[in-house]
C-alpha cells in the first residue's frame, strides 16, 4: 500500500510548481476538498458541489490521498474522481484501516456517484443540491462479522446535500455552509460492516459544515458528522473536525484538520490530525 | 400620543434607512475615486492580455468603457455616481458568454484589484455587489 502513496503524492507535489495547467473554468477552491469516502466535500462530508473545476462541457479527472492517524487506529484514503460538466462526478477510493497491535490492514473500497440537482452555490439565491451513492464493499469483513454487524460484505449509503456561498457575509469574508442527510447501515463508515444487532436497517444521519474564506484560496472551517450507533458491542460516535484548506492553484488543494473522531471499537477518545490531498490534472 | 409614536416610527425608519445606506458601503474600502480608477485601468489591461476574453472587446470604444465601469464600481459600492451605461442586458446581447468564459472575467477582475491593492474584505464586497448580474451576461 505504502509504495502507492510516493507516486501520487510526487505528482500531487510536482503539479505545486505549475500553476492552473489544464484545469477546468470554475473559480478557485469551488472543487471543495475530498471528504474520507471520496466525494467532493468537506473532509468528513460530501457537498453539493462537484468534483474538480469543470463548467458546462468541460470535465475533471484527479487524484486524492487522506491520512489521519489517532491513538488506536490510523485510516489511509487512497483515490481518483471524475467529473462532467458540473454536473456528474464519480469517485473510487480504497480506505485502509490500521488497528493498533492487529495484524493487517481492514480494507473497503467506496464507489461513489453525484449528480447536482439544482443551483449553483454561489450565483442562485437557492443553495446548490446535489443527491449521490456511495457503494461500500468491505474486503476483509472478518472483524465486521465478528463485532456482530448484520452484513459484513457491502451496503449502499444514499444523500442529499445542499451547499451555499454567502459572498461577503462575514465582515467582507465569504460564508460557506452545507447541511447534508445520510441514510446509510454503515458502521464506522462500514469498516465495520453494515447494520448490528441493535439497529439494522437504514437511519437519517445529519452531517453540517460551515467555513470561511480569508483568502479566495484559503478557507478555515468545522465540520460535524452525526453517525449510527449499530452494534450493541461498541458505542459509535459523531466525527467532528476544524480545518485549514489552501488551494494554491486549481491543480492541488492540501487540508490540514484536527478531527475528534470519538469512541472506535470500543477504543474512547480517538483524535488527531488529519491530512489530505487532492490534485486536478485536467 | 400618535403624533409621539408617528414620530418615533419616522425617526425609527430614518435610522434604518441610515444605517442600511450605509452598512453596504465600501467605496472608501476600495480606495475611492482614486482605487476604482486603479481597478479599473488593471481590469482593462488584464482583459487586453487574455486572448480568449480580450476577443469580446474588438471593436470597443475602450475610452468609454473605462468610464462607463468606473460610474458602474463607484455607483455599486456607494460612491458619489450614477451608472449612464446601458443595461447589463443589452451589453451582453448576442454574445453568447459562457459560464468558462464569465469565470475567467471575475478571475481578471480579481487580480486586477490584487495588483490595485485592494483588500480582500472590499474585493468580496464588489464580488458581492456584480454576482447577481450573472443571469444578465451569461447565454445572451
Amino acid at each position: 500500500m505504502k509504495s502507492k502513496l510516493i507516486p501520487l503524492t510526487a505528482v500531487a507535489i510536482s503539479t505545486l510548481a505549475v500553476a492552473d495547467v489544464n484545469a477546468g473554468s470554475r473559480l478557485i477552491a469551488t472543487s471543495g476538498v475530498t471528504q474520507l469516502e471520496g466525494g467532493a466535500g468537506g473532509g468528513l462530508t460530501p457537498w453539493a458541489v462537484i468534483s474538480g473545476y469543470a463548467d458546462e462541457g468541460e470535465y475533471s479527472v484527479g487524484a486524492f490521498h487522506t491520512s489521519t492517524d489517532v491513538q488506536d487506529f490510523r485510516l489511509k484514503v487512497n483515490g481518483v474522481s471524475a467529473s462532467y460538466d458540473n454536473r456528474f462526478e464519480v469517485s473510487a477510493a480504497l480506505q485502509s484501516f490500521e488497528i493498533k497491535g492487529v495484524a493487517g490492514d481492514l480494507r473497503q473500497e467506496i464507489y461513489g456517484a453525484k449528480y447536482r440537482i439544482y443551483g449553483d452555490a454561489i450565483y442562485t439565491a437557492l443553495p446548490q443540491v446535489a443527491a449521490g451513492i456511495q457503494y461500500k464493499r468491505l474486503l476483509d469483513g472478518d472483524i465486521a462479522e465478528a463485532v456482530g454487524a448484520e452484513d459484513s460484505d457491502s451496503g449502499i449509503d444514499y444523500y442529499v446535500s445542499a451547499t451555499k456561498v454567502h459572498l461577503a457575509a462575514v465582515g467582507g469574508y465569504h460564508l460557506l455552509w452545507n447541511a447534508t442527510l445520510r441514510a446509510t447501515q454503515a458502521n464506522q463508515m462500514g469498516l465495520l460492516g453494515y447494520g448490528g444487532d441493535d439497529e439494522s436497517g437504514y437511519t437519517l444521519q445529519p452531517e453540517v459544515s460551515a467555513l470561511v474564506l480569508l483568502r479566495d484560496d484559503l478557507a478555515i472551517g468545522a465540520e460535524y458528522r452525526k453517525k449510527p450507533d449499530n452494534l450493541s458491542a461498541f458505542d459509535e460516535d459523531s466525527f467532528s473536525d476544524v480545518f485549514i484548506a489552501w488551494f494554491p492553484n486549481k491543480n492541488v488543494n492540501l487540508t490540514l484538520a484536527y478531527a475528534d473522531l470519538g469512541s472506535i471499537a470500543g477504543s474512547e477518545d480517538q483524535d488527531g490530525f488529519y491530512f489530505s490531498i487532492s490534485s486536478w490534472f485536467k | 400620543m400618535i403624533r409621539k409614536l408617528t414620530y418615533v416610527a419616522t425617526l425609527f425608519a430614518g435610522l434604518t434607512c441610515f444605517s442600511a445606506a450605509h452598512a453596504d458601503d465600501y467605496y472608501q474600502e476600495l480606495g475611492g475615486k482614486e482605487g476604482v480608477e486603479k481597478i479599473v485601468d488593471n481590469f482593462i489591461n488584464e482583459i487586453s492580455f487574455d486572448q480568449d476574453i480580450v476577443t469580446f472587446f474588438e471593436g470597443t470604444d475602450i475610452t468609454r468603457l473605462r468610464e462607463k465601469l468606473i460610474e458602474q464600481f463607484c455607483h455599486e459600492s456607494g460612491g458619489p455616481c450614477e451608472y449612464t451605461g446601458d443595461s447589463m442586458k443589452d451589453v451582453h446581447a448576442g454574445m453568447k458568454i459562457t459560464k468558462a468564459q464569465f469565470n475567467r472575467v471575475v478571475e481578471l477582475l480579481q487580480a486586477a484589484m490584487d495588483d490595485a491593492g485592494t483588500p480582500q474584505t472590499a474585493q468580496n464586497r464588489l464580488i458581492r455587489s456584480l454576482a447577481p448580474m450573472r443571469p444578465d451576461i451569461i447565454h445572451r
